[in-house]
């Protein structure tokens, strides 16, 4: 009984700041012709927590500095033009919300990372529906916390690595959830850097010059639902533990130097209930150990697997393999990792007690795949006659491919 | 030398062969598109097929024919024809006869199913024109060893080894030389050793149109700098010429010094 009034005391006291704060709140209107035809003026002359409504129109502004709490609403997706001379929105105040704006040409500097929207050492953020074109850099999160950035569309048109930004760049950031965002034609689509506690859901990142996702030196992150597409070089996840991928698609990143997804130096993870289809390389891993990887599915791939090297204790469970030119290309003799359960489209074992595993283990490293790992000019041998017949005495009887590397119960039907 | 020519390519016809080898093409062509509807994805199964089977039936075939028409071209000489009108009539006429069969075995079901639509025209249009210089190429290889071997199980014997070699041990010699100098830059001499080898040239020319050549990686790279300039191709086609007209040549030196 004691607790409840409390609680009711509580939800008062709540409402009461709310209503205060509507009261006093004013809401200010930009447009071309009315009085405050300036976001940069109007925002000096607003009181914290006020709402700024830009009307529809055409704002040649740059540098627009937010350093109080404020509300700016973009009415039927009014342009801000920065006319390539800078940066254009920069947030230096907790509780900021920018919605529905559409922003364009930011400045391409080579000395300074010109953002279109930057949050320097704020909180409680929210950036959401807007629109930026024409970019160098598009989000930048500058040691910010507690934020979310939700279903912005992000359209660059990067050419040269050196000259072109990314897309939505953490650094020194906590606890942001970046969600339901389209990020493409940029350098790296989203980029992390010493960023912890982070969600990333349900974005599409594609058609980006180098990477479609980056993660470096960053922590206890979850990634889901996204779709990795047409990337230069795929998704690269480095130096970084205990991050959670799940149910995320890497999808046709096909090239010389593209992967799927690059690991490398990650420790503890989960990779979950993802979908590989169409790339060079599905996981290229590299250093990393204590990660489960199950129920992922590798189609179509060059090599669905390829592990680099130092890779110990990882369990491979449930997953699908299905028509990729290499399962798994591995370069040492010695083999840490579990393969178990897995479903391997090149399998041709029987199946006679009917439990459905194969009663014949599966090894699942072509010798030809070893070859190329120790002398990469090899692979011009690709599909000729000798390397199907060596192959094939290879399955038989291995000699030069870890003898411990199987898998011992190899499914007969697909995992669905 | 032509009605030599037209004498083969009917005897062929007419002892069925020539169907038999079009029927395969032709079923298996039909096969192929019925199993997967995808044209590039048919064309790269195809290439597989193409650089083992062709030189190998090329290469049976030659021998066979040659052997088999031993009387027939006894005849022949008893007549007054220029010696080499007779052997390149006869040779033309199994090597164009069994090419025939490879581009309208695989031709026609590929036309109906789409090709001229799809823009893997191209890549199909090469493996034909390949497949179409290794049955060249191997026939006059086995005509060359038949000629030069009186004694049938001999060429049989030589030709069978010859395509051995080519289709199997070169690569395996190849990749152990890459192996063994893998410390030394093997760039320019694993192109030369592809070049060297009308079997491999096929392969790569082939694989490197498709998708498939992102696999190999940048060795891959170096390869398709070559191959992909027009002189790169001009150079390849020219090795797959050489290898055509030395080996008839061979044949029509070998036809004028023989003594029968």
């Amino acid at each position: 009984m004691k607790t409840d009034t409390r609680h009711k005391g509580y939800i008062l006291g709540c409402i009461l700041l709310i209503f205060a704060q509507t009261v006093l709140a004013k809401t200010w209107t930009v447009c071309n012709s009315c009085g405050h035809s300036s976001i940069k003026q109007t925002i000096q002359l607003a009181n914290a927590h006020d709402t700024l409504l830009v009307q529809k129109g055409m704002y040649r502004e740059f540098e627009i500095l937010v350093d109080k709490p404020l509300y700016i609403k973009g009415i039927g997706y009014p342009i801000v033009d920065g006319e390539k001379k800078g940066e254009i929105f920069q947030i230096r105040s907790d509780g900021v919300t920018l919605d529905g704006l559409f922003i364009i040409n930011v400045g391409v500097s080579y000395t300074k990372d010109n953002a279109a929207i930057r949050v320097i050492r704020s909180k409680d953020f929210l950036i959401q529906n807007m629109v930026l074109e024409q970019l160098f850099f598009g989000i930048y999160l500058e040691k910010s916390s507690h934020g979310k950035v939700y279903h912005n569309r992000i359209i660059g048109e990067a050419v040269d690595e050196y000259n072109s930004g990314n897309g939505i760049q953490l650094w020194y950031s906590s606890d942001i959830e970046v969600t339901k965002n389209h990020v493409q034609g940029t350098r790296d689509g989203i980029y992390l850097e010493f960023s912890d506690q982070i969600t990333i859901t349900g974005n599409t990142s594609m058609d980006n010059l180098r990477y479609g996702l980056h993660f470096m030196f960053s922590d206890h992150d979850v990634y889901t639902q996204n779709t990795f597409e047409n990337n230069g070089a795929g998704v690269a996840v480095m130096f970084s533990k205990f991050i959670t991928m799940k149910n995320n698609t890497f999808r046709k990143n096909w090239g010389t130097a593209a992967y799927g997804m690059l690991l490398k130096e990650i420790n503890d993870a989960e990779i979950t209930g993802n979908t590989f289809e169409e790339n060079t390389i599905g996981i290229n891993i590299e250093g990393s150990n204590r990660i489960d990887y199950s129920n992922n599915d590798f189609i179509g791939n060059g090599w669905a697997i390829r592990v680099i090297g130092a890779c110990y204790t990882n369990t491979f469970k449930g997953n699908n393999f299905l028509y990729n030119s290499f399962d798994i290309s591995y370069n040492s003799k010695l083999n840490d990792n579990v393969f178990e359960g897995n479903f391997w489209s090149s399998y041709t074992g029987y199946d006679l007690d009917r439990n459905g595993i194969g009663d014949v283990p599966y090894r699942p490293v072509k010798l030809f795949s070893y070859v190329v790992n120790r002398t990469p000019e090899t692979i011009v041998l690709l599909r000729s006659l000798f390397m199907d017949i060596i192959d094939f005495s290879e399955r038989v009887s291995p000699v030069f491919t870890p003898d411990n590397l199987k898998d011992d119960q190899p499914l007969m039907k697909i995992r669905s | 030398m032509l009605k030599i020519l037209k004498y083969s390519f009917y005897d062929l016809i007419r002892s069925r062969w020539s169907y038999i080898y079009f029927l395969f093409y032709l079923t298996l062509g039909f096969v192929l598109l019925f199993l997967n509807n995808d044209v590039s994805k048919a064309v790269i199964t195809l290439m597989n097929v193409i650089i083992v089977l062709i030189p190998l039936i090329g290469t049976i075939f030659g021998v066979m024919y040659y052997y088999n028409s031993r009387e027939f071209t006894e005849l022949l000489l008893a007549q007054p024809i220029k010696r080499s009108s007779i052997f390149m009539g006869q040779y033309f006429g199994v090597a164009g006869s069994l090419a025939l069969s490879l581009v309208l075995g695989l031709g026609i079901p590929f036309v109906l199913y789409g090709l001229l639509r799809s823009n893997a025209i191209f890549d199909f249009s090469l493996l034909l024109v390949t497949g179409a210089f290794l049955t060249f190429i191997f026939v006059a290889l086995s005509f060359v060893i038949a000629i030069s071997n009186e004694n049938k199980i001999k060429g049989f014997g030589y030709a069978v080894l010859l395509w051995l070699f080519l289709a199997v041990v070169y690569d395996g010699l190849f990749l152990m030389s890459l192996i063994v100098f893998e410390e030394y830059p093997l760039d320019t001499f694993s192109l030369v050793a592809t070049m060297l080898n009308p079997i491999d040239l096929s392969r790569i020319l082939i694989l490197l149109k498709l998708d498939i050549s992102a696999l190999l990686g940048y060795t891959g790279a170096i390869f398709k700098k070559f191959f992909g300039t027009d002189l790169g191709f001009l150079v390849s086609m020219g090795i797959l010429l050489l290898w055509t007209v030395v080996p008839i040549l061979g044949l029509g030196h070998k036809a004028k010094r023989k003594d029968f």
